[in-house]
């Protein structure tokens, strides 16, 4: 088990080599895939990281990786995983959640996680319903949907997790989708070397209870006009001729057409550091918009754990005590 | 010092002890002036016990009997285990302070009052008709009025500050009589105001000095003050001492624990009565690799714990019964991945929010028991201000060699109650022992230290020893997830093992008089003063009584079963209705008798007295 950085790890390193219990076909096969590639190829070795999950099918996720790793309770991975970062800030510290972990039970401390800017890397795996107890409607279960708990079809008004986290000034937020390797893997890649709160969502289906919920986003035939795929700098252009963009009136987004190759001054650029630009384009919704994927935004803000020893360090020089010194304080006496 | 001057011809007496009792608006510094008054007697070489009693409300209206806050401090010599039941001396700072207090002094005690505060108004609020300064109804007591405003007023009368600042000087005045009364020392509080005030402000430094001495120069002067008093002292250890409340004492035992695993100490924590003071005394420390998280709840203060604990620092929360509740859950985590983790619980008035400021001994069962599942861990119990310290770290041993959460038990009474804390040298703390770690190629996650069954603590950081973890139930060993239906049972026993193996951890139970006989008191926790006290006090009077007082509750110390039956009755005395004599009359087959107290006050010694009487008379 012996490792040393003289040789570069890859993905396999990375694999416990414990059987995957997920159902076949899950989306959650190819992120933990695109995961491991991604530690890999951080340079860090396997002691370096800790996967943190809470309940539920993704929350498996740490069983599968050959670093350390820590399946909580539900909804609670976050304030887990800011104990081991506030404590051990050198770590990696990945938490894997899902929509009904990190957006129900645990919401709370998804608030606060992002309010702090700690530096988590924060994976949250939506498809939209409860998974590991078979069935039921989730905080993003769109309104219409019939679940086990919603035989009507659901009248909750969902999260958007992206959304969610753009409205909180999350310092980098990004979505992705399970089947887009290429695009979804050059996420992970920014949120790794991300300093504070990176908060990725992964759209992905439940074979057994969401089976078609991202089809339209998935389908070679439809998915480049459903999908936006957002880059810094690059204006906001859409479609499988690359014909449309996004352009705002009023802060209100349209839809342009245009012959493709001469893209409009009035189609947007996007900027990812522009948290209000992120906020219109976070909100653009299916089936009126394309989805949009991709970094929405990153900026650099100092995290929790800087800040923390930083203030720790300015005063640590004059207040550093011996033991016996610290428990007398500045008020013992001497009893003779 | 100018206090051994005694002009006038003065009888000085000499006491054992005494009990003075300081009460007054929540906002009047009424615990401020008790602790100047406390750290007084200590540097005369007193023994002393404190008891701050505060209401819930920041700051109710001025003048109300609601908003009486009182402080209340024993002193003398080593008999003193307790603040005192019945305060000898009563400085009550306005009506209602007096109303409230009155019911609980008796006949020929002393009661020294600022009469200014005597006026139709405060009368009124206080629910007096007339005023008892001067209608003869407190003729058995011993009253003595200060116009202590207009005093306070006449000494600083070419002071530059304002006369709602003057007024606040006020309480020093009183303070200055005290310290007449008592012959203690002015110097430490003369620095103290110096130290809070001269930077700010030297003017009011200088008019708080000023208006203590005139207090000290009144009562040394004014006739009306007839008596001094000298308490004896008490034959302590010698040593470096300084005055704590249980809530510093373990947080302090925290971050010694911390230095001697030369680990950083993890505290998450969510402020809440009475148990905030922990959090805040902490958060002075970050310089001595303390980290301190305040969490956004008390789920994701204990979960945070556990994250450090997981990261291979030692983790700590702490918290009342309302917030051990809602960490009952990652408790269950923690006893399955079998991480050290220490909770403090500083026991209040419940259920729900109850009586949040008050104290009780009510959360014991919930301490033991209160977890889904099959889930053991340790409990321990503090007895007295200072032993908050001893005890705590004792958790933290026991926490990190058996890779146990450890809950502590202390109650407001402990919490914010002091007494002087005898600063341990380094060789006499406790040593800190964890599992040796074997070779990476040996290691398996649940593998277990054969005395104490314990797993190896390992943790993110250290190469090859990289495992995978949590709340779903492990193989043996191989700690890989399991539902086999016999590992589970196998593990379920080992976590109880473990824990019960804890019982090596406890040295033989003292016993308080005589090893057999009539009657045992067996307490726990806080009651250690009161019941101590009520032992001694009994025997003076000839009665056949022992005590034991338990502080591991959780296991329970092997011998005490064999103490119990050698006594013909067990008396059983706790703030709750009767939930340690539930677990002795499970775990070893008694009938103890209780006397229970759930009123949010401590039980006090007369009241074991009483009923220990009762018990032996009544034979």
């Amino acid at each position: 088990m012996e490792k040393t950085m003289e040789k570069k790890l890859t993905a396999k390193d990375f694999s416990s080599g414990l059987p995957v219990k997920w159902c076949p076909g899950c989306g959650d096969f190819a992120i933990l895939s695109m995961l491991q590639k991604t530690m890999a190829n951080m340079g860090l070795p396997l002691e370096q990281y800790a996967v943190i999950s809470g309940i539920g099918c993704s929350s498996r996720f740490p069983y599968y990786v050959s670093t350390y790793g820590f399946h909580s309770i539900h909804g609670r991975a976050l304030a887990v995983a800011s104990g081991v970062k506030l404590s051990k800030p050198e770590l990696a510290v990945w938490v894997i959640t899902g929509d009904g972990d990190g957006m129900s039970i645990g919401g709370n401390h998804l608030i606060h996680t992002i309010r702090r800017n700690i530096g988590l890397k924060v994976v949250l795996f939506n498809n939209r319903i409860y998974g590991l107890t078979k069935g039921q409607a989730s905080p993003t279960t769109l309104q219409g949907s019939k679940t086990k708990t919603t035989p009507l079809g659901a009248i909750d008004y969902p999260f958007d997790p992206t959304r969610f986290a753009v409205g909180l000034d999350c310092t980098f937020v990004a979505r992705g989708l399970d089947n887009d390797i290429a695009g979804t893997s050059a996420i992970f890649e920014r949120a790794a070397r991300h300093t504070g709160t990176a908060f990725v969502e992964v759209l992905q289906k439940c074979v057994p209870f969401t089976d078609k919920e991202f089809d339209s986003l998935k389908d070679p035939a439809t998915k480049e006009d459903q999908l936006l795929r957002v880059e810094h700098g690059k204006p906001l252009v859409f479609g499988k001729e690359r014909n449309k963009g996004i352009a705002f009136r009023n802060f209100r987004a349209e839809i342009v057409e245009f012959k493709a190759g001469s893209v409009p001054a009035e189609v947007a650029v996007y900027d990812e550091t522009n948290a209000d630009m992120a906020y219109l384009v976070s909100g653009l919704t299916h089936p009126e918009f394309p989805t949009p994927i991709g970094v929405l935004k990153a900026i650099r803000k100092p995290a929790l754990e800087e800040l923390y020893y930083d203030q720790v360090k300015a005063i640590g020089d004059t207040k550093t005590q011996e033991l016996e010194a610290l428990l007398a304080g500045p008020d013992a006496w001497e009893m003779k | 010092m100018n206090n051994t001057k005694n002009s006038r011809n003065v009888c000085v007496s000499q006491l054992d002890s005494v009990t003075v009792r300081f009460a007054g608006d929540s906002g009047d510094g009424i615990q401020l002036v008790g602790s100047q008054f406390a750290n007084a007697t200590a540097i005369a070489g007193n023994e002393l016990s404190t008891l701050p009693d505060y209401p819930a409300e920041i700051r109710a209206p001025a003048g109300s009997l609601a908003g009486v806050s009182g402080f209340q401090i024993s002193f003398g010599d080593e008999s003193v285990l307790t603040p005192g039941n019945k305060p000898d001396v009563l400085m009550a700072m306005n009506p209602a302070a007096l109303a409230v207090n009155l019911k609980n002094m008796d006949k020929g005690s002393v009661i020294i009052t600022n009469s200014d505060a005597f006026t139709p108004v405060g009368l009124e609020k206080a629910g007096y008709k007339s005023n008892p300064l001067e209608d003869n109804s407190l003729a058995n007591y011993r009253v003595i009025g200060v116009p202590v405003n207009t005093l306070a007023a006449g000494v600083l009368k070419d002071s530059t500050l304002t006369p709602a600042q003057v007024l606040k000087c006020k309480n020093f005045y009183l303070l200055g009589i005290l310290y007449w009364m008592y012959g203690l020392p002015l110097e430490t509080t003369k620095t103290w105001i110096k130290t809070k005030f001269g930077k700010k402000s030297p003017e009011l430094a200088a008019a708080n000095a000023k208006v203590l001495e005139a207090g000290f120069d009144y009562a040394e002067t004014t006739e009306i003050f007839d008596a001094r008093f000298q308490l004896k002292k008490s034959p302590v250890t010698k040593g470096k001492y300084r005055n704590l409340t249980g809530n510093e004492a373990a947080a302090y035992a925290l971050i010694t624990a911390a230095k001697l695993l030369k680990k950083k100490l993890f505290y998450g924590s969510y402020p809440i009565t009475p148990a905030t003071e922990i959090l805040q005394t902490l958060s002075k420390h970050r310089a001595n690799d303390v980290v301190v998280f305040q969490a956004e709840d008390e789920i994701a203060a204990i979960c945070s714990s556990i994250g450090a604990a997981f990261a291979g620092e030692l983790a700590a929360t702490g918290t009342s019964g309302p917030g051990l509740s809602l960490k009952s859950e990652a408790l269950g985590l923690a006893v399955i991945a079998e991480l050290p983790l220490v909770v403090v619980n500083v026991q209040r008035g419940g259920p729900s929010t109850g009586l949040p400021t008050k104290t009780e001994q009510s959360d014991l069962l919930q301490a033991v028991y209160g977890r889904h599942g099959e889930s053991p861990l340790v409990v321990l119990a503090a007895t007295s201000p200072a032993d908050c310290f001893h005890t705590t770290l004792e958790a933290a041993r026991i926490a990190v060699k058996y890779m146990t959460p450890v809950v502590v038990l202390t109650n407001a009474y402990l919490s914010n109650g002091s007494e002087p804390f005898r600063i341990p040298k380094l060789s006499e703390l406790p040593k800190f022992q964890t599992s040796p770690l074997p070779k990476p190629e040996d290691y398996k996650c649940f593998m277990r230290d054969p005395e104490t069954l314990a797993r190896p603590w390992t943790y993110p950081g250290l190469a090859g020893y990289e495992y995978r973890a949590g709340g779903l139930e492990k193989q043996n060993v191989e700690g890989n997830i399991s539902y086999d239906a016999a590992n589970h049972e196998v593990m379920t026993n080992l976590r109880a093992d473990k824990i019960a193996r804890v019982v090596k951890e406890i040295p033989p139970t003292k016993i308080n008089g005589p090893e057999e006989g009539e009657l045992l008191v067996a307490g726990w926790g806080s009651t250690y003063g009161a019941i101590t006290t009520a032992i001694t006090e009994a025997r003076k009077t000839g009665l056949k009584v022992s005590s034991v007082h338990i502080k591991h509750i959780f296991p329970m110390p092997a011998d005490l079963g064999t103490i119990m039956r050698r006594f013909r009755k067990v008396l059983v005395p706790e703030e709750n209705s009767g939930q340690f004599r539930m677990l002795l009359r499970s775990a070893y087959m008694l009938e103890p008798l209780g006397l229970n107290k759930v009123q949010g006050q401590p039980l006090n010694s007369d009241e074991v007295l009483c009923k220990i009487q009762e018990i032996l008379r009544g034979n």
